[in-house]
């Protein structure tokens, strides 16, 4: 005996499904091609690379080893070019932490006189396209005689990631009761205790935030690093993919090798602290 | 609010006794901060604003087809690009608010493009779309036949490429922030339309949109600021080209300074001012409540 009533509720769902598949194939093949591309290059000879097949008949690491062993002219600074991403990405991380959360605790916590200026002056070159300032900014590196050195990205990341760090550190702070800072000054902390003691634990999930967001800014930033940098020797990892492109014959197997290397540690770090970044960055980017 | 202790004191004493300690160390702390801004953003933009300054570098710029096409060009991909982003990020922050344990995990994998640098996949991109070798075309041989188009040859197919490039990467971030929006509209107003029988769009009209029209504006307005300074898509993409079709303000002012005219390209950038700074202003307004 059919129960009309329970097969009409199921044959709803199964619509409901058949329509949100029909959204989620379409979003999943959008997201993974151009992905799954870099993936396919890096493991195919060049020879099924360049044939446009799904899958590559003799699926191969040895565009690895290549890399790994800086067998290519193009590759043959390989590991300096990665160190020079790591150690910039790393600075720059470390410093905007330090500038941002510096000038955080001084407008929110200190409530130090013209820092609501300094705040809307933050903000007004965070909304500033970065693209707009590497213009100027590349002419000033060359007056300071910065250029080709890595302090000159170092510290042009840093002026670009500062403005948003300091802002989601203020948003943060403010939130921090002040009764702390009260009580904390009543058992006799100066203000440097109470900003290492007090302030920098409570502020921690945010810090990991903008330490990472500062990070994987660096790391993932190719327009100011080819202009700032262009020797060989001094370059990132992303200059030295968009350098393969200057040659007519380009290894492309090779550039998608190294590009995929290069792009795991942002995604690996991403995902590990997407808690972190859902909850610290997109909250703080939109505020309606 | 920042200024809390002039009232009172108003009879100035020395600088020194007028600053408790707490405000001293409230200027040394925001020293850093201050010295970059002076020296990387103050100090080029004064100077850039300098070189820019003679009216013939305007004159130049006003005869350069390639800066009216590109001021074009950047305005079709404000305008169109970034509405078509905004209007998939609403659609698709709906369909990621459903419940689903595989909806859940399609999620994860969607955020990939936002979380991978944009270098090696927009190059990715720029091969699979090579008219001989590349992916595409090879696809399209295979199912009709016929050579696909020369993709990056043509200027508008390739400013298209680049605009679909930009969404690709740029899309998971905004559909993010409008899931965040939408979670926030409480539950009970649904209940309450599913039990008056209203339709997904009723639903969506009276109960979505009116929570999170402000929202959605906020992002658009953003979205077309930041992307003003995309230089990836179209750079790594077609380079400009072809014959210099393609660029946007943000590529040709790092042509103009390829090209050692370093007054043109700041030039240009000043040209774009007039629609910057309103939406700045705006931004600012709203975010700094």
């Amino acid at each position: 005996m059919k129960l009309p009533g329970v097969s009409e509720f199921s044959w709803r769902d199964v619509a409901t499904e058949a329509r949100l598949l029909l959204i989620g194939i379409p979003v999943f093949l959008w997201t993974m091609i151009p992905i799954y591309h870099m993936f396919l290059f890096a493991i195919s000879p060049k020879e099924d690379a360049f044939s446009g097949k799904l899958w590559p008949d003799h699926p191969t690491l040895h565009n690895f080893e290549i890399v790994f062993k800086q067998q290519h002219y193009f590759l043959r600074d390989f590991y300096v070019q990665f160190w020079n991403s790591v150690v910039i990405a790393a600075a720059v991380g470390a410093l905007t932490l330090v500038v941002a959360t510096a000038a955080a605790f001084s407008i929110s916590r200190l409530k130090v006189p013209g820092g609501r200026m300094v705040l809307n002056l933050a903000l007004f070159t965070y909304f500033i396209p970065a693209a707009f300032l590497a213009v100027p900014m590349y002419r000033t590196m060359g007056n300071y005689g910065l250029l080709n050195n890595h302090w000159s990205l170092i510290l042009a990341m840093v002026t670009i990631a500062s403005p948003y760090a300091i802002w989601v550190l203020k948003q943060a702070s403010d939130k921090l009761p002040v009764e702390l800072d009260e009580a904390a000054v009543m058992d006799g902390a100066t203000t440097l205790q109470i900003f290492r003691l007090v302030y920098l634990p409570l502020m921690m999930p945010s810090l990991v935030a903008i330490g990472t967001y500062a990070v994987l800014l660096a790391w993932n930033e190719y327009l100011y690093a080819f202009l700032l940098l262009s020797n060989d020797q001094e370059i990132t990892l992303p200059v030295a993919l968009g350098n393969f492109l200057a040659a007519d014959d380009s290894p492309w197997e090779l550039l998608m090798t190294t590009g995929f290397i290069y792009a795991l540690p942002p995604a690996a770090v991403y995902y590990a602290f997407r808690r972190y970044m859902v909850g610290g960055l997109t909250a703080g980017a939109v505020k309606s | 609010m920042a200024i809390t202790l002039s009232g009172d004191q108003a009879i100035a004493p020395p600088l020194s006794s007028r600053l408790t300690p707490a405000q001293v160390w409230g200027i040394v702390l925001l020293a850093p901060y201050l010295l970059v801004f002076l020296a990387f953003v103050v100090y080029p933009v004064c100077y850039g604003l300098w070189l820019a300054r003679a009216p013939s570098n305007y004159v130049a710029l006003y005869n350069d087809p390639i800066f009216a096409r590109a001021a074009v060009n950047t305005l079709i991909f404000l305008v169109i690009g970034i509405n078509i982003k905004m209007l998939i990020a609403l659609f698709l922050s709906g369909f990621f608010a459903q419940q689903r344990t595989w909806i859940k995990w399609l999620s994860v994998i969607f955020i990939l493009p936002w979380a991978v640098p944009s270098i090696p996949t927009i190059l990715s991109v720029r091969f699979m779309l090579n008219p001989e070798w590349g992916m595409v075309n090879h696809f399209i041989f295979t199912l009709t036949g016929d050579d696909g188009p020369n993709w990056l040859n043509d200027p508008t197919i390739a400013l298209t490429m680049a605009i679909a490039v930009h969404i690709w990467k740029s899309l998971p971030f905004w559909t993010l922030i409008l899931i965040t929006g939408r979670l926030a509209i409480s539950h009970d107003l649904f209940e309450a339309a599913e039990v008056d029988g209203a339709s997904w769009w009723q639903k969506f009209r009276f109960i979505t949109w009116p929570s999170m029209q402000t929202l959605y504006v906020t992002c658009t307005l953003l979205s077309m600021i930041w992307t003003l300074g995309d230089f990836n898509s179209v750079y790594l993409l077609t380079g400009g080209g072809p014959a210099d079709l393609t660029h946007v303000l943000s590529t040709l002012g790092i042509r103009y300074l390829r090209l050692d005219q370093l007054s043109l390209a700041m030039a240009s950038i000043v040209c774009a001012m007039p629609f910057v700074l309103p939406l700045v202003y705006f931004m600012m307004k709203r975010l700094s409540r």
